[in-house]
């Protein structure tokens, strides 16, 4: 067994160096090497492009004229670009600010909350001794894998009888009760940092939550980023429940004003309709790519461990 | 009290003050385990047995099996379910497959590998309203990005989200579009194939098939496993996608399980039939996933265990 891993590690670091030490590429240009690159790259390009041509599609209509819409071959860059769509549609049959500020306020609310809820718990998991633990972490798991429809009935009646339909109460509060995915994922990444530095601190006095907070959240930010980043984009796309408990026009969110765009407005204003769809993903967008630095330093870290 | 405190402390002992510390830390969790899954999965259960229409305790009336009858008498649940199966199967199925062959193409390292996992991930973050809007503009017969593509290759394609035949597999394919999630995990399961493996099976005369079958799919089990499994799950839960683009139609052909639950515990406001269908997804999805779990023994390879 340990001299698998020894020959692992060393096979690994023949890899590293051949890519250190390794030729220019255009010495490194072989026939075999040109082939291997022509067929991935044959076989990988039209999966890509079925892949962006969406994205291409979407934003492509945003900018059309309305007579422009249904030409047939379609054309892809709109001549003339209709820029002022945009705020059009933002404005012209509903109050998308008011959409855009209640998606910020829940989506917000709901990454703070979570990472609250769910770097508590993780931590105890990861770290902390006691009776029944077990029993409890097979909880998180057996309801990782709950659909959460399952128990979306008697969570409208609860909330219900505690006043809260038609606020934005049933969004804002779960965020706050933990999610059994985010603390699994963080209990994954808390087990990868070395306990000798919370020995080390629980000797010289600390408590355990002095040690969560000055030694294991701070050398977790990847996987605390990689928590924020799908709080924020779950519940910035999330359409079921904000449907079921939202009604009053000023407490809808994005997804369901855009949605009430297409049901009564979309037929009309088709190239609105598409305009305000990449105003609404612009935010989910941006996240991505500003998280996508963690993501990589994320693996970077996983790679340096023990 | 804050001396009451310290001096209750003090008299613990460390393996003590860890286990409260232990049920302080997990405290919002446990809360959320008790009122937002426990209670009521529960409740589900008790509702379902129960005629019951409003929100109020007055109109509660015990009714027995009576809403399980009418399940398996409902030819809308059959059709729902078969739909969802279908759908999953479809999606699953596919999805893995698609999944894991872009993730050997970005792991054959040819430059560009990252821009590449960007765009093969992003499409899997952007699930929502807006993207079904633009598939279902994507999908439109007539002027439809996708009917335009295949008239490249000389195909007439079918008028998609308009056909009873048509519209499950469109939903289908759009889910193909967002296998990011899954591809990621698989390309980070090839990563760490160690290379050893593959120049012990080359100078046992593997082909590339070969290895592929011998070293690849053995060593990466544990993660083909986990996105079978949580990728089941999700399709079971089909509802944003069907609820904005289809509603169910055109006839039932796209009505699934997860809508035909909307429909009827919040557009009908029949709470107690809404509750016994919670309540079969959650024996269905169960039953699932502790099939694939013992069906796992059989294929997964987990390494030095």
């Amino acid at each position: 067994m340990m001299s698998q891993v020894v020959d692992q590690r060393l096979n690994e670091n023949v890899g590293v160096d051949k890519y250190l030490t390794a030729a220019p590429w255009y010495q490194r240009w072989r026939p075999r090497r040109v082939w291997h690159y022509v067929i991935t790259y044959a076989l990988i390009l039209p999966g890509a492009a079925f892949f962006v041509l969406p994205f291409l599609w979407m934003l492509s209509t945003a900018l059309k004229e309305p007579d422009q819409i249904f030409v047939y071959p379609p054309q892809w860059i709109p001549d003339p670009l209709r820029w002022e769509n945009f705020s059009e549609g933002w404005v012209k049959y509903l109050p998308f600010t008011t959409f855009l500020i209640n998606s910020l306020k829940i989506s917000i609310n709901a990454v703070i909350g979570n990472l609250f809820s769910c770097a508590l718990p993780a931590y105890a998991f990861a770290r902390l001794r006691a009776r029944g633990k077990n029993l409890l972490f097979a909880a998180v798991l057996a309801t990782m894998v709950l659909p959460t429809e399952v128990t979306i009935v008697p969570q409208y009646i609860l909330f219900t009888n505690l006043g809260w339909n038609n606020t934005h109460w049933p969004l804002l509060v779960p965020p706050w009760l933990g999610w059994p995915f985010f603390i699994f994922l963080l209990r994954q990444f808390f087990l990868t940092i070395p306990k000798d530095l919370d020995d080390a601190a629980r000797i010289d006095g600390a408590s355990s939550g002095q040690i969560l907070w000055h030694i294991i959240l701070p050398l977790s930010k990847p996987a605390l980023a990689t928590v924020a980043i799908f709080a924020f984009i779950g519940n910035w796309n999330n359409y079921l429940a904000p449907l079921i408990y939202l009604r009053d026009e000023e407490l809808l969110t994005l997804a369901i004003g855009l949605n009430q765009f297409r049901g009564q407005f979309g037929n009309i204003d088709y190239h609105l309709m598409m305009a305000v769809a990449v105003l609404v993903l612009i935010p989910v967008l941006v996240v991505f790519f500003v998280g996508q630095r963690w993501f990589v330093q994320g693996i970077a870290l996983t790679g340096m461990k023990s | 009290m804050m001396n009451y405190l310290s001096t209750r402390r003090r008299s613990l002992t460390l393996a003590q003050r860890e286990e409260i510390d232990f049920y302080i830390f997990v405290s919002p969790w446990l809360i959320g385990l008790i009122f937002l899954f426990a209670g009521p999965i529960l409740a589900s259960l008790g509702l379902s047995f129960t005629s019951w229409t409003g929100v109020s305790a007055k109109s509660l009336q015990w009714i027995g099996l009576e809403n399980y009858q009418a399940l398996f008498s409902d030819k809308l649940f059959w059709v729902s379910l078969k739909n969802t199966f279908y759908y999953a199967g479809g999606s699953v199925a596919l999805g893995v497959i698609l999944a894991l062959f872009i993730a050997v193409l970005l792991n054959q390292q040819v430059p560009g590998t990252n821009i590449f996992r960007t765009i093969f991930y992003l499409p899997s973050i952007t699930q929502g309203v807006a993207i079904a809007i633009v598939w279902a503009w994507i999908l439109n017969p007539q002027v439809g990005l996708l009917n335009y593509g295949l008239s490249f290759l000389g195909i007439k394609g079918p008028a998609w989200l308009a056909s009873q035949q048509w519209a499950l597999p469109a939903l289908i394919l759009m889910s193909l579009w967002s296998i990011g999630t899954i591809m990621v995990i698989l390309l980070a399961g090839l990563q760490g194939v160690p290379q050893s493996l593959y120049d012990a099976a080359k100078i046992d005369g593997a082909g590339l098939w070969g290895q592929f079958r011998h070293v690849t799919l053995p060593m990466i089990s544990p993660a083909l496993f986990l996105v079978i499994v949580t990728s089941t799950v999700a399709s079971f839960q089909i509802f944003t996608n069907v609820a904005v683009m289809t509603e169910g139609g055109p006839g039932t052909s796209t009505m699934v399980y997860v809508y035909y639950l909307y429909l009827n515990a919040f557009t009908y406001f029949r709470m107690s039939y809404g509750s016994a269908l919670a309540w079969l997804l959650f024996v269905v999805v169960s039953l699932l996933t502790w099939l694939q779990f013992k069906a796992s023994s059989k294929w997964v390879y987990y390494e030095g265990v």
